[in-house]
């Protein structure tokens, strides 16, 4: 539906400038490295064997981290949310050290803990993490999952507690009525969550490479694919797959628009 | 019945000290009070949704503190109805006799006797985002209604309507209150709704009921 246009005023002109310089430069950026190459290179990059696997690998951890994100975000999200305990703000801070915390620095941090007693039994009684796919998982979760908790908390903070009450007034456990009730309704939150986890998780580039490493064909996802181009000088495969992660983001980006007033 | 005997509850600075008073069975009780008073906290002291600090809650001849909501036998309708999201009318209305696992063929026959007596039978594949405030309080009560409680609490149900609808749904909620023998407990800004609907009034005042008869 289309809304009443506003009365302009010197005010909204200068809000408009603002936002519209911003607006013009990022386009600018995203035009300049499109225009930096042909379609011809742009295929012929992505016929390289070692980038079809970063592309491949960068899609398929995504996908895990973003659903491994999901399955910690809403139990968290929704405790955060309903739950009353001593020391909330705390752990709600705590929560919050993978968003403020330099990427690289929570490359490294990974890698000291798995160097310790406790990441060594982690490791013997399930996977090996470092320098591998499991490792390249583990490092965008840990990001990836600190904001997909933040999506899902703000989402259960829009959902209104009472229609539970009424539910366990109806003969619900508490854990039913939040699976019945709470959980349908918070599908278009889930769906944004696991978005941004992807899409986070698509970019992740420094603790990837200090915890899993950047060897081609194991542990390359696109990130390091431009790092590693563009250190041996391979400006026009840098650009290929920049753009094909732009492309993927802004497909991201639209999925959450649009079709997340859909979910 | 419903009757507290002595119950207390507190947070923080909010307290209510040794709460007394009962509705007899099969009547019309309106609590009356200030905003933030702790009207609200009261009826879900009733609904088992906050635990009592002291005293005792009585369902009829039982005691229901320690009991969890659902097995209270209330049925429970808030002033914005609170309507699940994502239900449709028909699921909203059926939903207690659903989580009880009851036969489908008499959900449905519950669901289409309670639609026709609250006048929303034509509503029943709606979701809640398309309804009016007034059908909202209709499918709202049909839900609490449902699973046959024998004790209905409402908190301002009629608050957000406009005064024709008000008085309309009033007189079904009377009307339902006496045709089901149902006691009600049901908070109220408004001395006309008092005046409609009320066998027993009481009014809250600095943690305390005072109680009086109706007229």
């Amino acid at each position: 539906m289309a809304l009443p246009a506003q009365r302009v005023s010197p005010f909204w002109l200068a809000l408009s400038v603002v936002g519209g310089l911003y607006l013009l430069f990022l386009v600018a950026m995203l035009v300049a490295t499109a225009g930096y190459t042909t379609p011809d290179k742009l295929f012929a990059a992505l016929g390289k064997r070692e980038i079809q696997y970063s592309v491949v690998l960068s899609l398929v951890t995504c996908t895990v981290t973003a659903l491994l994100s999901l399955l910690l975000a809403v139990p968290v999200g929704y405790l955060l949310t309903r739950a009353r305990f001593p020391g909330k703000h705390v752990v709600e801070a705590a929560l919050d050290i993978p968003i403020v915390l330099p990427p690289m620095v929570m490359g490294l941090c990974l890698l000291i803990l798995f160097q310790t007693g406790f990441g060594k039994f982690i490791e013997s009684a399930t996977v090996t993490f470092t320098y591998t796919v499991y490792g390249v998982v583990l490092a965008q979760f840990t990001i990836g999952a600190a904001f997909a908790v933040r999506t899902m908390r703000h989402t259960f903070d829009h959902l209104s507690a009472r229609p539970e009450d009424v539910a366990m007034t109806l003969g619900c456990t508490r854990a039913q009525a939040f699976w019945l009730v709470t959980l349908p309704a918070a599908r278009r939150g889930m769906f944004a969550a696991a978005s941004v986890a992807w899409a986070r998780s698509l970019g992740e580039f420094g603790p990837i490479l200090v915890f899993a490493g950047a060897t081609r064909m194991k542990t390359e996802v696109l990130p390091t694919t431009v790092w590693l181009e563009l250190s041996v000088g391979n400006l026009e495969a840098a650009v290929a797959v920049s753009l094909l992660m732009v492309l993927c983001a802004m497909g991201v980006l639209a999925a959450v628009k649009w079709l997340g007033e859909e979910v | 019945m419903i009757r507290f005997d002595a119950v207390s509850w507190h947070a923080g600075a909010f307290r209510l000290d040794a709460v007394s008073f009962t509705v007899p069975a099969g009547s019309y009780g309106v609590l009356m009070g200030r905003t933030g008073c702790g009207k609200t906290t009261l009826l879900e002291i009733l609904c088992g949704l906050r635990q009592p600090s002291g005293g005792r809650v009585f369902i009829g001849e039982r005691d229901v503190t320690d009991l969890p909501p659902g097995e209270r036998g209330i049925g429970y309708v808030p002033q914005d109805g609170a309507m699940f999201p994502t239900m449709t009318v028909r699921e909203q209305i059926g939903f207690a006799l659903a989580i009880r696992k009851r036969p489908g063929a008499e959900i449905t026959a519950r669901v289409k006797e309670l639609a026709e007596h609250l006048g929303v039978a034509h509503l029943l594949d709606r979701l809640p985002q398309n309804l009016s405030g007034g059908e909202r309080q209709r499918v709202a009560l049909g839900r609490a209604l449902a699973a046959k409680p024998s004790v209905l609490l409402l908190d301002e149900p009629l608050s957000a309507l406009d005064e024709e609808l008000r008085d309309d749904l009033a007189a079904l909620l009377k009307r339902l209150q006496r045709e089901l023998n149902l006691t009600a407990l049901h908070i109220t800004h408004s001395r006309r709704e008092a005046e409609q609907l009320a066998d027993v009034r009481l009014r809250m005042e600095a943690g305390r009921i005072e109680t009086a008869p109706a007229g």
